[in-house]
């Protein structure tokens, strides 16, 4: 009898004994193991490029030109070209992917044509950087005659992070409920009076922390930049219409140099982008959690 | 009333002409397609005037710039794939594990603070990932232990271009494995199943369109990476299986030109546009084909 309910109970049990099989565990313990490769390499190339950089980094390192002495080589021109494409890539792509955003979101009839312009920007997200780079080489360098210049890399980065803009402003206006908007709607004001007054203020904050978020990407962008035609070493401080570099450009030229003493300029470069990054990304953080409201 | 009507009207019209220019903000996209497939394809058109079909895709030799010239693509290609490989050998298991861990063990408040390592992985440019390749995984890690490692080889860029896919492979093997019902979960679980049992033989399989979806974007993605492999795989055309070897993608050639100068009209400005063109078909089709796995995936479960 014992026996019987016992042969009953110990294959059902709580389940919790074949929990702490060995297998089972050796399994958790794998899937872990996944998630500290990630950890492991990104600690470890902090690390490394920390060790290799930290030395150089410094006032004079921001404020100076490259030089031929590698000790001696500053990032001046790529941080004033990379704060320049910055500024152009935002004051360009916020309307223009906002207003995608609201469109669609907002103003379009479900039909085959809007369905067409989803579709399509879907596949924008995926296509490599480096073919923007093609882009903005054919249409704003020959074509357009901008020369390759701030403006062209900015047009050309603009292009490149509208998807991901609209991607995330899309997100932002479809979290703010639609009782607001039928508030607006039933005491009069038009869609767009709606949309202007309610629904894109309201949406606001999740569309900035999306908008950092995609410029954070572009600034780390180096493909697209040297396939339009930006330098890799330039020895004056850039203005919007003249030839440039910027900070990851700078950074691979470095790189690709053989002396010891320019990889340590590029891993000081590193030190100085991650910086900037984790700045940008400090602000979407907090812009999230103090501004953006739970409905 | 005559007023009334007339202001509704105006209203109307002003709502018109900015609804159209909204409409036109997200013609943009189109716009930004269409450039990209006139732009490559005017200069293929080029490319192919000077260079035959045959030549591109069958030769075995790629020297655009040397005397005589020669336009053999697959060894580009070759060195594409095999680092996209690589790169994709690594990221699946690495970044599926990752996406299990997360979905199905992972408390809501581990989560919380384990979830950033990807995002934050997922958020590092990519010249850092090839100073990562060249200048330590190549010195620090391969030659010691692989036997023959050149400085430039396509192993490290393979390695690290996986690592760095890993991030996009989680998140929608993640994705794809939270949509499976808890329905499912639950009835292997009243059977009395383990939790590895109902990782593996539940969850995964029904995830499974989601989770190939990801692996196929993430070889796409490590078909179109530039930086780390130009920087860590070096710039030397090899038709060779040896990952030890220093070896050229299309994206690192293209790389390659755009650093010197190439005027508008000469071979060189066309090869790049043709080395875009084959770029842009492979990882278009890789990308439909993917777009359409997740959403036969997502009819069967909402």
């Amino acid at each position: 009898m014992t026996s019987a309910v016992e042969a009953i109970r110990t294959p059902l049990a709580t389940g919790k004994s074949a929990e702490r099989s060995l297998k089972s565990l050796v399994f958790a313990l794998t899937l872990m193991l996944c998630l500290l490769v990630g950890l492991l390499a990104l600690l470890t190339l902090l690390f490394d490029v920390f060790r290799d950089g930290a030395g150089r980094l410094s006032w004079d390192f921001v404020n100076s030109f490259d030089s031929r002495r590698s000790e001696r080589a500053g990032i001046k021109p790529a941080f004033v070209g990379s704060l320049w494409l910055m500024g152009f890539v935002a004051v360009i792509s916020f309307p223009l992917g906002v207003g995608a955003a609201t469109y669609l979101e907002e103003f379009a009839p479900k039909n085959r044509f809007t369905r067409f312009i989803e579709l399509n920007i879907a596949n924008l997200a995926a296509v490599p950087s480096v073919i923007y780079g093609l882009l903005g080489l054919a249409v704003f360098v020959r074509f357009m005659h901008l020369g390759r210049n701030i403006v062209a890399g900015a047009l050309t980065l603009v292009l490149l992070i509208l998807p991901i803009i609209i991607v995330a402003a899309r997100e932002a206006i479809r979290a703010v409920p639609p009782s607001i908007r039928e508030g607006s709607l039933a005491v009069g004001a038009t869609l767009w009076q709606t949309t202007r007054h309610q629904t894109l203020p309201a949406a606001m904050p999740g569309i900035l922390t999306g908008m950092i978020l995609a410029l954070s990407r572009a600034i780390g962008e180096a493909a697209p930049l040297i396939t339009m035609g930006a330098l890799t070493y330039l020895s004056f401080t850039p203005g919007p219409f003249d030839q440039f570099t910027a900070l990851p450009l700078q950074i691979f030229n470095w790189i690709s140099r053989p002396q010891t003493g320019y990889h340590e300029a590029a891993a000081a470069g590193i030190i100085l982008l991650l910086i900037v990054l984790l700045a940008m990304n400090a602000a979407a953080v907090i812009l999230r959690n103090r501004f953006e409201k739970r409905w | 009333m005559a007023t009334a009507s007339l202001r509704v009207h105006r209203r109307r019209t002003g709502e018109r002409i900015i609804k159209g220019a909204l409409l036109a903000c997200g013609v943009v996209s189109i716009a930004t397609t269409v450039g990209i497939i006139l732009s490559l394809a005017f200069e293929t058109v080029e490319f192919f005037r000077e260079v035959g079909f045959a030549e591109y895709f069958t030769g075995t030799r790629w020297a655009p710039t040397f005397k005589p010239a020669s336009f053999g693509v697959l060894p580009l290609v070759s060195a594409t794939f095999l680092i996209a490989a690589i790169a994709v050998a690594v990221a699946t298991p690495v970044g599926l594990g990752a996406a299990i861990y997360l979905s199905e063990y992972a408390r809501p408040r581990t989560r919380k603070i384990v979830k950033p390592i990807l995002e934050i992985l997922a958020g590092i440019p990519t010249v850092v990932f090839g100073y990562f390749a060249l200048l330590l995984i190549t010195p620090e890690l391969l030659q010691p232990i692989v036997p023959g490692t050149r400085v430039f080889n396509a192993l490290s860029a393979g390695i690290v271009v996986g690592i760095a896919i890993v991030p996009l492979v989680a998140s929608i093997s993640e994705d794809a494995m939270r949509a499976v019902p808890q329905s499912l979960r639950e009835a292997a679980y009243g059977m009395g199943a383990t939790k590895r049992t109902v990782a593996m033989k539940v969850v995964v399989p029904a995830a499974l369109s989601g989770i190939s979806a990801a692996v196929i974007l993430g070889l796409s993605r490590a078909i179109g990476e530039t930086m780390i492999v130009t920087i860590a795989a070096g710039q030397i055309p090899t038709l060779s299986a040896d990952p030890r070897l220093p070896m050229e993608t299309m994206t690192a050639f293209i790389v390659q030109i755009s650093l010197g100068d190439t005027p508008a009209g000469s071979i060189a400005y066309k090869t790049i546009f043709a080395l875009g063109s084959t770029l842009f078909v492979i990882t278009l089709g890789l990308n439909l084909i993917s777009s359409r796995i997740v959403r036969r995936f997502r009819e069967r479960y909402e």
